[in-house]
């Protein structure tokens, strides 16, 4: 490993990502996952702490309900007119000197950015933590045009250092602890230095390795949190001030952004920038909050002389045709859901195989990549509702699991057992008269009711860690019927002796 | 007299018959007019979680007509009195279907998990129940984030006579049941389970009780597996005990 801290830093190759398509999909990925032991500490204790901290901020503000609602509104009437207002926004930008780029895909934003490295003579890009960036693997698609991505946000930088993927969407390195992260700079960019598990240590190690290139990179590359339509502003929320730092060193600066970010005006800034820092991170306040026009014309030269935002559709107007589903895009990646979520805070991101995990990862993901490409992840959730109570912006996650798992059994398929098994239950309770008879068999062990057990994979599944009932020998109907008419009348008879476990 | 039909839930009709008995026995003593409308089966739960939404609509027709003369809908089990709530909205309009949307708006305001009629129809905390024991509760998701019944079940549990109620650490965290989720993702199901009962365990509740026969289910087939000696009981049983 090279000590000197000049040069990028070997970074290890990553595994491929997990797959979110196929039958084995998520529940594979997240058995695996539920095995290991570290990972389940680390991301119960972070998600514990993350969550009551936020409970606390957003307790705080008494009109919470209310910027909920707003939000949910503004973001449903920019979505009702995405079209104009990505005009209106490419209007404004370009009016204030910035060039805009509209990408079909990852490919096709990638080419820009390195079109502009080139342009700049340099093989280095600094980044910003960026979502969109990594949902198109910008960084893959740099590297194989010998451009070098380098991450300035620090779980990021660790991700990149170590090989990794995130797991997380505002924490990539959630489920590593500090031991970890001290090992890797021991191994990497403080090679040959002994460091400590203080945060300050770990965070001087990184520093250090970044100073250097912040003040050298000519390029540097961010998403956007949001961009106003009306003055083609647009902001990045981070807690590091790495973002600050690259939204104003480099020469250039290219912005990938998802169309539904763009916002209709500066004014709706006031209810996002409430919602997103306690959301996120439970911050009253942002650390850092950037927001730029276009590039600024003073002398001497003052941030990037250079503005490109790059407007990424990778799958966008797609989501954007499924009335139900196209909620999802209202999203402002805070990550409340993630830390709530009773199957993200023991699986961890990697088990959703996409940049983003958990439950709006579970309704974003098969809508931006296609319902085949990740069957089993609406299945993901036990529709608890803990994630929508969560969502700054109200969206209905739980209504949107449900409507894509119908989507997918309706356009992708379902087993054929489970079909026949929910058909002929269907069929079952059609009838006062047949649903009866099945009550009836079901008590044998026999019988569509029964059937429902071998629902893929099963009753072995169940029985695995739990008895099952016994089917009891009156179903209540049959109690009903014998009980003797005079008891309603006369007054209640003891209830039944048996409880349920 | 108050006169409810009772919403029985093909789960409880088959499975759990006693959950039933206790729901008539408890409003008979409250003075209430029970009926049972026998054509009830299955409100299409399962089915439209599942993702057979067509398969649900029908079911849910049937329901909105079964039901449609009550004077009030009682329900045992918070998430079908939701999926009633919630969800038959939606598949109406899933359908195209404008007259199951106006039945179902129709009979929607009547449509009550047993402790929302408890509290706010018939107006009492204390229902004359006793039961000696050492008790828990879990609020159920549906009965917490879809129907927000709130604190009804614990206000008519703290009236019970005899009871010794304990808090359940960490109460608002699923359980990891979710219908067709524990057999989907069996792994996260268990181990969101696994949870789940050590926090139950840790109470030392002799009985741990909830809104759904369906989470109890699979909390204490957990717990009978485990031979762990506490039992669950779903709130009607306990409300209707007079031991």
């Amino acid at each position: 490993m090279r000590p000197d801290r000049g040069s990028p830093p070997d970074h290890a190759a990553r595994p491929p990502r997990q797959h979110a398509g196929g039958k084995d999909g998520f529940p594979a990925a997240a058995a695996a996952a539920l095995q290991d032991s570290q990972l389940r500490h680390n991301l119960g204790k972070a998600t514990t702490t993350i969550r009551a901290k936020r409970a606390q901020a957003v307790a705080e503000v008494p009109d919470w309900e209310q910027l909920r609602a707003a939000g949910a509104a503004i973001k449903a009437a920019t979505m009702a007119s995405l079209p104009e207002q990505l005009e209106r926004l490419e209007a404004s930008v370009t009016r204030a000197g910035g060039i805009v780029h509209w990408a079909r895909d990852g490919a096709e934003a990638a080419a820009v950015v390195a079109e502009v490295a080139r342009r700049h003579g340099t093989n280095e890009v600094i980044k910003v933590k960026s979502l969109a960036t990594d949902e198109i693997d910008l960084n893959d698609r740099l590297d194989a045009d010998g451009i070098h991505a380098i991450e300035t946000d620090l779980a990021e930088l660790i991700n990149q250092l170590a090989g990794d993927w995130s797991s997380h969407i505002l924490v990539p390195a959630i489920h590593r602890n500090r031991a970890e992260i001290r090992r890797l700079f021991e191994r990497t960019i403080a090679a040959g230095r002994t460091l400590s598990d203080a945060p300050e240590a770990l965070t001087e190690a990184a520093r250090l390795h970044l100073r250097e290139k912040f003040l050298s990179v000519p390029v540097a590359v961010s998403g956007a949190n949001f961009a106003m339509a009306d003055t083609g502003t647009v902001a990045v929320f981070e807690s590091e001030g790495n973002g600050r730092m690259c939204t104003t060193l480099p020469r250039a600066l290219v912005t990938v952004m998802g169309i539904e970010k763009v916002i209709p005006e500066w004014r709706d800034m006031e209810v996002f920038a409430q919602l997103l820092p306690r959301s996120s991170t439970a911050e009253r306040l942002n650390p850092y909050t950037s927001f730029w026009t276009g590039v600024k014309s003073s002398h001497p030269p003052d941030g990037p002389q250079e503005f490109h935002l790059v407007l990424l559709d990778n799958g966008r107007t797609r989501v954007l045709a499924d009335e139900v589903g196209r909620q999802a895009l209202h999203c402002i990646r805070c990550s409340a859901c993630l830390n709530v979520c009773p199957v993200y805070s023991r699986v961890g991101g990697q088990a959703y195989g996409s940049i983003y995990p958990g439950p709006i990862g579970a309704i974003l993901t098969p809508q931006l990549r296609g319902l085949d490409q990740a069957p089993t992840l609406p299945w993901a959730s036990s529709l608890c509702g803990a994630c929508f109570e969560a969502c700054p912006v109200r969206i209905d996650i739980p209504t949107v699991l449900v409507h894509l798992r119908g989507r997918v059994v309706r356009e992708v398929g379902s087993e054929r057992s489970e079909k026949a098994a929910m058909e002929g239950v269907a069929r079952v309770f059609a009838s006062q008269r047949r649903y009866e008879a099945a009550q009836k068999l079901a008590r044998l062990g026999r019988g569509p009711l029964n059937k429902l057990g071998t629902v893929a994979p099963g009753v072995s599944s169940w029985t695995k860690m739990r008895d099952l009932p016994e089917v009891p020998t009156q179903t209540f109907r049959e109690w009903w019927r014998s009980r003797p008419p005079s008891t309603a009348a006369t007054g209640p008879e003891p209830p039944g002796g048996e409880t349920l476990s | 007299m108050p006169r409810a039909a009772l919403f029985i839930t093909c789960f409880n009709d088959t499975l759990f018959p006693g959950v039933g008995r206790s729901t008539v026995a408890l409003l008979e003593r409250l003075g209430v007019d029970v009926d049972f409308p026998e054509a009830q089966t299955c409100c299409g739960q399962m089915h439209s979680n599942s993702g057979y939404q067509l398969e649900a609509v029908p079911l849910a027709r049937r329901f909105v007509r079964v039901f449609a003369a009550a004077e009030a809908i009682v329900c045992p089990s918070a998430s079908c009195a939701g999926m009633v709530r919630e969800a038959y909205p939606r598949l109406a309009s899933f359908a195209g279907d404008d007259e199951l949307a106006r039945e179902a708006a129709e009979i929607i305001p009547r449509v009550y998990e047993l402790t929302e009629y408890l509290v706010d129809v018939l107006g009492v905390d204390d229902v004359g129940a006793s039961f000696p024991h050492r008790v828990t509760y879990h609020p159920t998701c549906h009965s917490l984030r879809a129907l927000h019944v709130g604190d009804r079940p614990l206000r008519l549990l703290r009236a019970v006579r005899g009871i010794d109620l304990v808090e359940l650490p960490e109460a608002r965290e699923c359980c990891g049941f979710g219908g067709t989720f524990a057999v989907k993702n069996a792994d996260t199901s268990i181990a969101m389970l696994s949870d789940k009962l050590r926090h139950v365990l840790d109470t030392r509740a002799e009985v741990c009780t909830a809104a759904d026969a369906s989470c109890l289910m699979h909390i204490g087939g957990a717990l009978r597996r485990g031979r762990s000696g506490t039992r669950t009981a779903h709130l009607a049983e306990i409300l209707a005990a007079q031991e």
